[in-house]
Order: C-alpha cells, then sequence, then structure tokens
C-alpha cells in the first residue's frame, strides 16, 4: 500500500502532506518540522509527544497519521510565540518547571488540555491530568506550582476582557 | 519505524465487515491504538492490513433501549467519563474509567478495545462482568451476542473470531448498588494488581421502622488481574443471594471470593499477596455496599 496525501492542520497552519500508511502522527509531526514535539518511549508512557488533536491531548506516537486526516492539531509551540507566550509558557519558565526540557512540550498541553475544561484546578487535580507525562529531572512539584500560576493568570485575564 | 501494514479505512460498519472478512485472520481492528501499535511496535503481532473502527458512527454513542444501556464499542474512556446515562446508571464503570490509565491514554482507548484486547488486568472487564453485560459481535454472516463471562477464554484471548468485530457492551438496566476498586502500584497510570467490582441487587426494601438491613436478592462479584481471564466468583455470588450484608455473610463471600482466583507471580506483585488482596478489597466493597 502507497502513500496518500491526507491534510493536517497544525497550529493554524493546512499541510498536504504524501505519507505511508505506517507512518505515526508523532512521526508526521516531526517530518513537518514541529520538533517541539518529543520522541520519548513510543507507546504511550510518557507523555512527551503529547498534542492537542481536534481539542483533545493525545500521545501523537499512538495515532497515525492517516487518521487525524483533516484534524486540528495544536502543539505546544502553537500556544505562544515568543514576544506572547501562553501564561502556562510563562509561568514554567518562571517558576523554574523546566529543568532538561524534554518532557515540557507534553507537559504544557496535559496542563492546556485541563485548564480548558476547568480553570481552577486542585493539585490533586493537576497531579491528575499530568498522570501521563514523566519528568525525570523536577520531581514535578515546581510543575504542579506552575500550572497553578498559570491557572491563576488565566483567569486574572479572563476577569479583564471586555463583555 | 512501525513495519509496514495497509491501512484500511471503512466508511461504514458494513465496509469495515467487508473487509474483515476479505482479508482475514491479518486483519486487525484498530481504533484509539494504545495496544494495537504498541503491540506492532513491539512485534508482538504483524498485521497484513489494520482495520480502522474508531470513527464509525455505527460503533459511537450511548443509549438507553429496551431496558437496557448500550455503549458503543467506539466510546472511548474518556466518553464513559462525560456520559450521564453511564452516571446514573453504572457508577461502578464510571469509577472503573476515572483510574483507567491517564487522561492522555483515556482520550484515545475505547471500551471495545480495551475489551477486545482481553488482557487479564482490563479496567472496563469487572466492571462490565458485574453489570452482567453481554457484548455484540458483528460480521458479514450476521451478529451474534455472548455474554462478557463467556467472551474472555484465555489470556488475551476472545470467543471473537477474526471476521467479526466487536460493536457494542449492554446491559439490563436493573438498578441495585455497584462499587469498584483499583489497587495499583501508583495513585494514576497504574496497572491493576487487582481489580475488583461489586453489584448487588436488592429486594424489597424492609418497611419503615424496621432495623433489618434488605436481604439480597442477587450479588455480582468479578475480579481482574488475578486469572488468566476476568472472572466471577459465582461461588461467594451464589453465597451471598437471599442473604443480609452482615459482617460474618461479608467475612464468608471474601473468603469465598479468594478461593475463586488463580493469580501469577509478576512484576507487579506474588500471587499470595494478590489473594490476600481479593479477600480485602472485596469484604471493603461490600462493606461500602451495605453502609449505603
Amino acid at each position: 500500500m502507497g502513500p496518500k496525501v491526507i491534510s493536517l492542520i497544525v497550529n493554524g497552519r493546512l499541510h498536504h502532506v504524501a505519507l505511508a500508511p505506517n507512518v505515526t502522527l508523532l512521526e508526521a509531526l516531526r517530518e513537518l518540522g514541529y520538533m517541539d514535539v518529543k520522541n520519548g518511549c513510543e507507546k504511550g508512557d510518557c507523555g512527551a509527544c503529547a498534542v492537542l488533536l481536534n481539542g483533545l491531548a493525545v500521545n501523537s506516537c499512538l495515532a497515525l497519521a492517516w487518521q487525524a486526516d483533516g484534524a486540528e492539531i495544536i502543539t505546544c509551540a502553537g500556544l505562544g510565540t515568543t514576544e506572547h507566550p501562553h501564561p502556562l509558557q510563562t509561568a514554567f519558565a518562571d517558576l523554574g518547571a523546566i529543568q532538561c526540557g524534554y518532557c515540557t512540550p507534553g507537559m504544557i498541553i496535559a496542563a492546556k488540555a485541563l485548564l480548558d475544561h476547568n480553570p481552577q484546578p486542585t493539585e490533586e487535580e493537576i497531579r491528575e491530568a499530568i498522570s501521563g507525562n514523566l519528568c525525570r529531572c523536577t520531581g514535578y512539584g515546581q510543575i504542579v506550582d506552575a500550572v497553578t500560576a498559570a491557572a491563576q493568570m488565566l483567569r486574572h485575564a479572563e476577569g479583564r476582557a471586555p463583555g | 519505524m512501525l513495519a509496514p501494514f495497509e491501512l484500511l479505512m471503512p466508511r461504514t460498519l458494513a465496509e469495515a465487515l467487508k473487509m474483515l472478512a476479505d482479508v482475514g485472520p491479518a486483519a486487525q481492528p484498530i481504533a484509539g491504538g494504545t495496544n494495537v501499535l504498541v503491540d506492532v511496535r513491539a512485534g508482538h503481532c504483524r498485521p497484513a492490513a489494520l482495520v480502522d473502527v474508531g470513527r464509525l458512527a455505527e460503533l459511537a454513542g450511548i443509549r438507553q433501549e429496551n431496558g437496557c444501556l448500550a455503549i458503543g464499542a467506539g466510546v472511548t474512556i474518556a466518553g464513559l467519563l462525560a456520559d450521564p446515562l453511564v452516571a446514573a446508571h453504572a457508577a461502578l464503570l464510571r469509577q472503573a474509567a476515572a483510574v483507567f490509565a491517564n487522561p492522555l491514554i483515556r482520550n484515545r482507548a475505547t471500551v471495545g478495545g480495551n475489551l477486545a484486547d482481553a488482557s487479564p488486568a482490563a479496567d472496563c472487564a469487572p466492571p462490565l462482568l458485574a453489570l452482567d453485560a453481554e457484548v455484540e459481535l458483528a460480521s458479514t454472516a450476521g451478529a451474534r451476542r455472548v455474554a462478557l463471562a463467556h467472551f474472555f477464554t484465555g489470556v488475551r484471548q476472545t470467543v471473537r473470531r477474526p471476521d467479526e468485530l466487536l460493536v457494542a457492551v449492554r446491559w439490563p438496566l436493573r438498578g441495585g448498588v455497584g462499587a469498584f476498586h483499583k489497587l495499583g502500584l501508583r495513585r494514576a497510570d497504574a496497572i491493576s494488581v487487582v481489580s475488583a467490582a461489586v453489584m448487588v441487587d436488592f429486594g424489597p426494601r424492609a418497611a419503615a421502622g424496621q432495623q433489618q438491613t434488605p436481604g439480597i436478592e442477587t450479588a455480582r462479584i468479578a475480579l481482574g488481574a488475578v486469572a488468566p481471564c476476568p472472572l466471577r466468583a459465582t461461588a461467594a455470588e451464589e453465597f451471598l443471594a437471599g442473604r443480609r450484608l452482615t459482617p460474618d455473610a461479608i467475612t464468608e463471600a471474601a473468603r469465598l471470593a479468594t478461593a475463586a482466583v488463580r493469580p501469577i507471580s509478576d512484576i507487579r506483585g506474588p500471587a499470595e499477596y494478590r489473594e490476600r488482596m481479593v479477600e480485602v478489597i472485596v469484604k471493603r466493597l461490600l462493606g461500602h455496599i451495605g453502609d449505603q
């Protein structure tokens, strides 16, 4: 079975790409240059490859690219820019929630999925939300602090929004 | 890089069943991929063709029909958690979904996949066994229903033929009180060391003013990760029928449930520990139900 052209909307940008059936979404995204999506365990244990697939946080190593044909994908880099970082990105940097950085994009995606439906999570809820993401550096404490701080920043921003 | 395979993407259930029939035993259904792709990558299986069934409309949705709750095989574990019918009628299944792997996996893994994969530690199995569920298997030759208690035949083996697709799981709504407990080695994202689900249907409640607890009409006790297949503890169930949930009855039922298991020792715990934990967990679940 040969390659097929599929379309992926990644961080708002439409790609048409010819891929073989056995290419994972993770491989496709890195091939397209989205190097913030990390390749860790390739079996759904570490969460380093997490992206938002049509709004849901998933391990991109466990989806085949063809299964994502036409889907909207957000990677960590798609959440903000260097000039205008997302509050999660700001909080992770400011509070030392990053050490080697390998787990960070997946962590931020898992945290984004949590805050999208739970703007004021408890520590327990944050720990549960990132339970599919392994960090071997920080011991998770600073990550939980960063998600808590980002949630607060987002709630304040929401409060200031017009209307 | 994954070993090569064809990926067939049917648009309807009929198309999917025809593909499974045409390709034969070398075809493997895939939905969320949380088991299939891990197995393919590890070389545990070499399917010639994967048939992507995750987005088939016929496998979606949770419905109340003819006194039953029917869950499409393509419903994800996150879908179970979000569903009001599951919350209202199957608290024990919801409890299992809440501790199933982790949130990333729960967004992909499906109910049908968890059952068809037939891991001894599949977390959907004990609650659905305790609910007395049956699975619907469809093929080009027609559909059949199999009691979940007869579906599993061994470690990762079921009665599903290669040309069949698990399309739904359903059970009659009888009321009753249920509970589920999973013992893992960490608080989230753990593979069960022991899992247990209990469902008790009480007879008519004792009249107001009477101190007696109500009698049990039927009790169903299901256990995971303690035998080659998830199983029902039938001796304990029969013992409880017609009795009340007194401390003595609970102790005896837990003892009978423990006698039904055949655990192995593995990286997650020795067989003796699993046996002892079956007794503790069944006792705790029955006590919890009795207190309600």
